[in-house]
């Protein structure tokens, strides 16, 4: 049994036809965790016992022949900044290193409620705040394809489980591509709802405007099953959309041809590596085969997209991770002479390097005389940015675009050289800022056997419209488990 | 020689809403409960938690603003104050900032028959940060606890332009802002509980002058009398400072009750800078006008109309009319007395009178009437008894201490008590009689004259009738009687 050559529905049909059974399934996801994640390093905490427990459960289940959910005994993995009650939630960060919450994230809970079993938190870029896991408080994540590589952030450990198979079903959260990159640099599917598909409520926040969960896994059909699973209003996240959630599965097979594919020219420009430019090109032509129709579109103000993510990022962030103050829960650090002393410490301590960087300059960002220069600014461009999507979606149904400008880069590259850290991020981080979906999809390797990944990019809401045709993609491409 | 000086004053007040949950989350808002008993994810601050705002609370708020003559916002702004403080546990407090829910308003004072009209610059709502606890634990010399019960809880804050001249003046202000916040049930006015807070923003100025001074705010000013006296010692203090050839210093200060005077906390220069900007984690509060029309139709009558209306419809005084407003609830007792006894000057003297007194005694709150053993019916069921003669007006105010001590009817008390007026006259002739019989020298003297002595003779029959004759019909028999 090895998870790397199944997907989650034939996993669910083979415990139909009781030719398998979830105890085997989730014991052997340990014994695979036990022999890869040891150099993979995927993994920030388990729950074994809790895990078999429900396996069990689900077994009992299975031979009383009850109907089954659509992720009965699927074993997922879960990125470390969302809250599950009694297991530790750290966010990769040392000032919550034995922190449990009381209390279960929404989009867990509806993945629990489906039937999927959790067997792992997943290692993560310090609150979510870095594109390659090299900024997690406790160990860097490797790429499975190349130990040397960086697995993408920050939902890297995520990324990496399912790339290894120590899990079929990976949730992450994506601010600025924290779900595609790793998704692209791992050679897995990574989507990013919409903002307000899917309930923040228990999603540790980095920046809340920005931040959405969203799954990852092996194939486009299980991404749409997981997305359908954990979509939907939710009374405890006020950003939350209050619309139907389609039948993703269902409709993935909906004929594709026709639709209108917009290649924006700002996204293949001197930075974008040769390699990575052919295999987009090639998926250019799958398209064409397929019969869409690609039209070259403009995004003019995608240039100003990183300044202003940045401001807008940082400063949200600056004010969410205010109450990591020592005081309630997670790291204190002892101060003698005052409680001034002991924020002081805590947070030297607690933070790391990374973080304190954006709380910094997010601070900056919202101080008096400075406010309007910079966040104020940014929301302004932020709004302009938006436009250029909404006018581009009156042309065309779908964007394609690379998912990052290069493959996986070397452990340690980058770590030196922030702005060069941030560039990296530079096909991810506008459609957060609009809201919109995007999703990535493999689009095969280069010549050292790196993944390459294709993102895609629709409409507000229009996820349905999005897993389609990345459905239609992976087929077309043979890019299939 | 005539004082140089005008005070310009603001007042910043913060008044609890009356809601059973709190702001942003479902925990309770009870008062007194054990320490941290009413928490949660969300007004703990917990990772990944979120605000769901409280419908109620907007609207009571909004009432407030309405009830404050604003506008309401159609839309306005969730914002968060940023600043570290340990019973803030997130790092923020989730305010309004640039658009407020209400602005624009007035509220009306009257001092020494002078009326005057208070600007309020705004009402925003905001949630209470949670409580310090320093002291009455074994280790308070190093240890402070916290309580995040009042964590969560929603508050309006409502600022008055800088209107205000006299210490006086701002006193009314409180008062009739409290009033009016009771009036429409959105605040009980509490300030001992904290309920009701209140900061002053204060400068001085010479008489003329168009330009502000500079201004000091005063906090920890939480009762009327502080509010007065930290005035007072302020704006004197500052007149002080300018007068011996200093400057004032923008800064905060501190009232201390004890010593009676203000003390610098923090200057300008260590003000929090706030990073005010607007929460992502909350779309816009809409208020549309058909809510808002809902809500004015749930408006009660407020205060300052009541009694008007309560001096031309009932033709009380001002003073009058002022008292019986005091409260809803008591302005409702005496307008049910009012109506159910078709005599509305007698009520408003029962009720100023012994009822007040009564209440007064025995520390009931004005605010709240329902557990009165006297109700209106009662009252108005004692005046009519007055009025037809069943009782005299001194028997009543027996039965008024006795309705009021034994919850029990008037008619009942009468009949238990005895206390049914004697009227008639062959009754009272046979009593007339005997006091004459009893008292031949004072007979003797009205006769030669001495008439000034009729009130003895009253006071005789009325204290062997034990009150209950009827006075005029006493009066009648005695001058026949004494007459010859």
């Amino acid at each position: 049994m090895n998870l790397r050559n199944i997907t989650a529905d034939k996993l669910v049909a083979l415990y139909q036809n009781r030719d398998l059974t979830a105890s085997e399934v989730i014991t052997s996801v340990y014994d695979d965790i036990e022999r890869t994640d040891k150099e993979v390093h995927a993994f920030l905490s388990n729950c074994r016992e809790r895990a078999l427990e429900e396996a069990r459960r689900m077994d009992t289940r299975i031979a009383a022949g009850e109907p089954l959910e659509p992720l009965a005994g699927v074993p997922v993995a879960i990125k470390d900044n969302m809250t599950i009650r009694d297991m530790t939630t750290t966010c990769g960060s040392r000032i919550l290193e034995n922190y449990v919450p009381p209390y279960t994230a929404t989009a867990v809970e509806r993945l629990r409620g489906a039937g999927a079993i959790v067997v792992g938190k997943t290692n993560c870029d310090e609150f979510a705040m870095g594109s390659s896991t090299e900024n997690s408080g406790f160990f860097v994540t490797r790429n499975p394809h190349n130990l040397d590589r960086v697995p993408g952030g920050s939902s890297g450990g995520s990324a990496a489980s399912v790339a290894s198979g120590t899990s079929l079903i990976a949730l992450g959260s994506d601010t600025g591509g924290s779900i595609r990159t790793p998704a692209a640099f791992c050679g897995v599917v990574g989507i990013k709802p919409t903002y307000g598909r899917v309930s923040r409520y228990g999603l540790v926040a980095f920046a809340s405007s920005l931040d959405q969960i969203g799954p990852i896994a092996k194939s486009v059909r299980e991404c749409a099953q997981a997305l359908e699973v954990i979509s939907g209003f939710d009374h405890f996240d006020s950003t939350s959309a209050d619309t139907a959630v389609p039948e993703f599965v269902k409709n993935l097979d909906q004929p594709i041809k026709g639709i209108r594919i917009g290649i924006p020219k700002e996204y293949f420009v001197a930075g974008l590596d040769a390699e990575v430019r052919t295999k987009i090109e090639a998926g250019m032509r799958i398209y064409e085969d397929l019969g869409c129709e690609l039209h070259e579109i403009s995004l003019p103000h995608t240039e100003y997209a990183i300044a202003t993510y940045y401001l807008i990022a940082t400063a949200e962030a600056s004010s969410n991770l205010a109450r990591y103050d020592g005081v309630r829960y997670g790291l204190r650090e002892a101060a003698d002479s005052s409680l001034q002393e002991m924020y002081r410490r805590t947070r030297h301590h607690g933070f790391g390097q990374e973080v304190k960087r954006r709380i910094l300059l997010g601070t900056y960002a919202l101080s008096a005389g400075y406010y309007d220069a910079y966040y104020l600014k940014a929301l302004k461009v932020r709004t302009l940015i938006l436009r250029d999507f909404q006018k581009a979606f009156e042309q065309v149904d779908i964007i394609l675009a690379p998912t990052s400008p290069t493959v996986a880069f070397k452990i340690g590259e980058k770590t030196g050289d922030p702005l060069s850290m941030y560039l990296s991020d530079i096909f991810t981080i506008t459609q957060p800022l609009a809201g919109i979906p995007a999703i990535s999809v493999p689009c095969g390797k280069n010549s050292e056997n790196l993944p390459i990944g294709l993102q895609l990019m629709a409409n507000h809401f229009q996820e349905g419209l999005l897993l389609g045709v990345a459905h239609h993609f992976e087929k077309a491409g043979g890019f299939v488990v | 020689m005539i004082h140089p000086y005008e005070a310009v004053i603001g007042l910043e007040c913060h008044a609890q809403l009356l809601t059973k949950s709190k702001l942003f989350c479902s925990c309770s808002t009870k008062f007194g409960d054990p320490p941290n008993a009413n928490t949660c994810p969300v007004c703990l601050g917990l990772p990944g938690a979120l605000p769901v705002l409280n419908r109620v609370a907007v609207t009571m708020a909004v009432k407030a603003a309405i009830g404050l003559n604003c506008t309401i916002n159609p839309e306005s702004q969730w914002a968060r104050k940023n600043y570290f403080y340990p019973d803030l546990p997130k790092g923020y407090q989730i305010s309004q900032y640039d658009r407020p829910l209400g602005h624009h308003g007035f509220i009306e004072i009257k001092l020494e028959g002078k009326q005057k009209r208070i600007g309020v610059q705004r009402v925003h709502m905001e949630e209470d940060a949670g409580k310090s606890l320093h002291e009455g634990f074994p280790d308070s010399n190093r240890s402070t606890y916290l309580d995040f019960n009042r964590s969560g809880v929603p508050l309006i804050e409502i600022v008055s332009d800088p209107d205000i001249r006299s210490s006086a003046q701002a006193y009314d202000y409180l008062a009739r802002l409290k009033q009016i916040l009771e009036y429409l049930d959105v605040c009980d006015g509490n300030m001992d509980e904290g309920s009701l807070r209140c900061d002053a923003n204060v400068s001085v100025r010479k008489f003329g002058d168009q330009k502000l001074g500079t201004r000091t705010e005063l906090k920890n000013i939480n009762s009327f009398r502080f509010v007065q006296k930290a005035i007072d010692y302020e704006v004197h203090r500052q007149i002080e400072v300018i007068e011996s050839g200093g400057q004032v210093v923008q800064e905060t200060r501190l009232w201390n009750s004890v010593e009676e005077r203000t003390v610098s906390m923090r200057s300008k220069e260590e003000a929090h800078d706030y990073r005010y900007f607007p929460d992502p984690d909350l779309p816009l509060l809409v208020v549309d006008s058909e809510w808002i029309k809902t809500i004015q139709r749930s408006m009660p009558e407020l205060p300052e109309s009541r009694r008007e209306r309560f001096e031309k419809e009932y033709a009380l005084s001002e003073y009058d009319a002022g008292v019986l407003t005091t409260t809803r609830a008591l302005a409702d007792f005496f307008e049910e007395t009012a109506k159910l006894s078709g005599h509305a000057k007698t009520a408003a003297n029962w009720i100023m009178g012994d009822l007040l007194r009564f209440y007064k005694d025995n520390n009931v709150d004005l605010k709240d009437l329902s557990g009165s053993r006297v109700t209106p019916r009662m009252l108005a069921g004692m005046i009519s008894l007055v009025d037809k003669g069943t009782i005299s007006g001194k028997i009543a105010k027996t039965v008024m201490e006795e309705m009021y001590k034994s919850g029990k009817d008037p008619l009942q008390i009468i009949e238990e008590k005895g206390l049914l007026q004697i009227s008639n006259t062959a009754e009272i002739e046979k009593i007339v009689n005997q006091v004459l019989e009893e008292n031949p020298k004072p007979v003797e003297q009205y006769r030669l004259g001495k008439t000034g002595n009729f009130g003895f003779f009253v006071g005789q029959v009325m204290k062997a009738t034990g009150g209950r004759a009827n006075p005029q019909t006493v009066n009648e028999i005695l001058k026949k009687r004494l007459a010859g």
